[in-house]
């Protein structure tokens, strides 16, 4: 675990860099945490990403798999892939502020 | 009253769950009420899943692996044989294609999962069951077998599109039976192998991933992980083709063996308030009750408790979800013991075997099963390839049967096996005798 600071508030992460406490995460962090992974601005469809993924996240316990999320968000997979050119679950999710969508066995 | 139990699915689960209650009710039902049982599935061929992966190499054929559902289950369990449409939860009712309806106490949900096919792009379009192939179903493995007998060298690229699938160590399997072969065929140094995984290591679970990334190399078949697989593309010349990752990266392929996405069987997304996005259908991972409502219950390929979708799961969910169903009709307690727990033998050519063990909780470990003096886990040995074969007897004789088998029940178990030592690193000898 460690400590960062995004938007002027420390906020904890975890070893692979998701939030620790999803209730922390504003979306002026978004913007910040997307600029240091290479995406300059977040996008209008970036944000319906983003969105979708927190809500999803707080009804279900989980954030979805870019397959759901492909059939369910709106935005198709080739649109995802082109958002969140490093793997969309988990690149949203991260910008996202929740937690590593869980992967299936 | 008689209270009737409909279980929609003869497969793994469902037969064996019928059989169970029927044993179990024969004598007395419930509370002294008869219980009867029906099982409804779409076909009447039960396909031992597991024999699939030998098909395409010649070591299994068509008829060793079917047989007619309703002779493995017990005469006085009705076997109706029809497309479901869908199950009306408000009206504990399961209505069948036809418009014939059978109401219920409990329902059992043991569909399975299907292979979804047309969510990948090109991968049914030209080239398919010429050039690309899946094993996953009889008639593909089948149409691979023929395609493997005449190649005689080139790029084989075995890739799995998502998961979650089947049996996840059978990709695997594959790669290290064509390994073997090639080898037998004498044109192994023709033949480059690649396994292509959305995964990020060759396997799930740590130790495992590593074990079995070293066998890959040891055998010389590359390894590609986080490919995300957008779409199939076969040349125009027909001669070959290339899988085509939503990253931008390319693997060109001579022959393809790709194992598609899976969803849960199609009734269920006609059924309103059982399944989920994929059409799975959420499920209590300790009791297998459904989310959906109290008297409907699911285990196996159907659910989306997060064990993996083999077999040993099913046979394992079985024991806890019937003890379930009796609980449920007597208004008791359900029992929560189901720990995940699944046991897979993974096939690695020239007669040899591994075989791992694990649940919720606990990777797959090196030591043995089922204690100190055992088959050796995750580690090749001729006795579990011998323990892999010897189970398709088991299987039809007494897993389908709802029979205890000897040494493997439902909870897994920890004698034999290396635990993580405080430290949390793993012990690397093998256990000892107890």
């Amino acid at each position: 675990m460690t400590t960062t600071t995004y938007a002027g508030a420390a906020v904890e992460l975890n070893d692979e860099g998701f939030f620790m406490d999803p209730n922390s995460w504003t979306p002026a962090m978004a913007e910040e945490m997307a600029k240091a992974d290479g995406i300059d601005t977040l996008t209008e469809p970036h944000w319906t990403v983003i969105d979708f993924m927190r809500k999803e996240y707080f009804e279900k316990g989980t954030g979805p798999t870019v397959r759901v999320l492909g059939k369910t968000s709106g935005v198709s997979v080739k649109e995802l892939y082109l958002l969140f050119p490093k793997g969309p679950a988990k690149m949203a999710a991260r910008i996202a502020g929740i937690p590593k969508p869980k992967g299936c066995i | 009253m008689t209270k009737r139990i409909v279980i929609l699915g003869g497969g793994t689960g469902g037969t064996l769950t019928a059989n169970r209650l029927h044993r179990h009710f024969r004598h007395h039902g419930s509370g002294h009420q008869p219980v009867e049982i029906i099982v409804v599935d779409q076909d009447d061929h039960h396909v031992y899943q597991p024999g699939l992966l030998f098909v395409p190499f010649g070591l299994a054929k068509h008829s060793e692996i079917v047989r007619p559902r309703h002779e493995q289950l017990h005469r006085d369990i009705e076997f109706v044989q029809e497309l479901i449409d869908r199950v009306d939860l408000e009206r504990d009712t399961v209505v069948l294609e036809g418009g014939r309806e059978f109401a219920y106490d409990v329902l059992v949900i043991a569909t399975g999962a299907i292979l979804a096919f047309d969510e990948t792009e090109g991968l049914t379009g030209p080239g398919w069951n010429e050039k690309v192939f899946t094993f996953y179903d009889l008639a593909g493995a089948t149409a691979l077998a023929a395609a493997l007998d005449k190649f005689e060298g080139g790029k084989l690229v075995v890739n799995v599109v998502d998961m979650p699938i089947k049996c996840p160590v059978a990709p695997l399997e594959f790669c290290f039976l064509a390994d073997w072969y090639f080898t037998e065929r004498g044109i192994r140094d023709r033949v480059a192998i690649t396994y292509a995984t959305p995964l990020d290591g060759a396997f799930t679970k740590p130790v495992a991933s590593a074990a079995l990334a070293s066998l890959l190399e040891e055998k010389q078949i590359n390894l590609v992980t986080e490919f995300n697989t957008g779409a199939v593309e076969v040349n125009v010349d027909g001669l070959g083709g290339k899988l085509v990752g939503y990253d931008g990266r390319e693997v060109p392929f001579d022959l393809a063996v790709v194992v598609p996405m899976h969803s849960g069987a199609e009734f269920v997304g006609r059924s309103k308030g059982l399944g989920d996005d994929l059409n799975f259908v959420p499920t209590n991972k300790s009791t297998l009750q459904t989310n959906a409502k109290p008297n409907v219950f699911a285990l196996g390929d159907a659910t989306n408790v997060p064990a993996s979708k083999a077999g040993s799961v099913t046979h394992f969910e079985g024991e806890v979800l019937v003890e379930n169903i009796i609980r449920f009709l007597d208004h008791k307690e359900l029992d929560s013991t189901y720990d995940g727990h699944a046991n897979c033998f993974i096939e690695t050519g020239f007669g040899k075997a591994l075989l791992i063990d694990f649940n919720y909780e606990t990777e797959p470990l090196t030591g043995h099963f089922p204690a100190g003096v055992g088959m050796p886990l995750l580690k090749e040995s001729r006795m579990n390839h011998l323990g892999k074969l010897m189970f398709q007897w088991v299987y039809w004789h007494a897993l389908l049967q709802g029979r205890d088998i000897p040494g493997i029940g439902a909870d897994m178990p920890t004698r034999g096996k290396d635990l993580p030592t405080p430290d949390t690193s793993i012990r690397t000898t093998q256990g000892a005798p107890s």
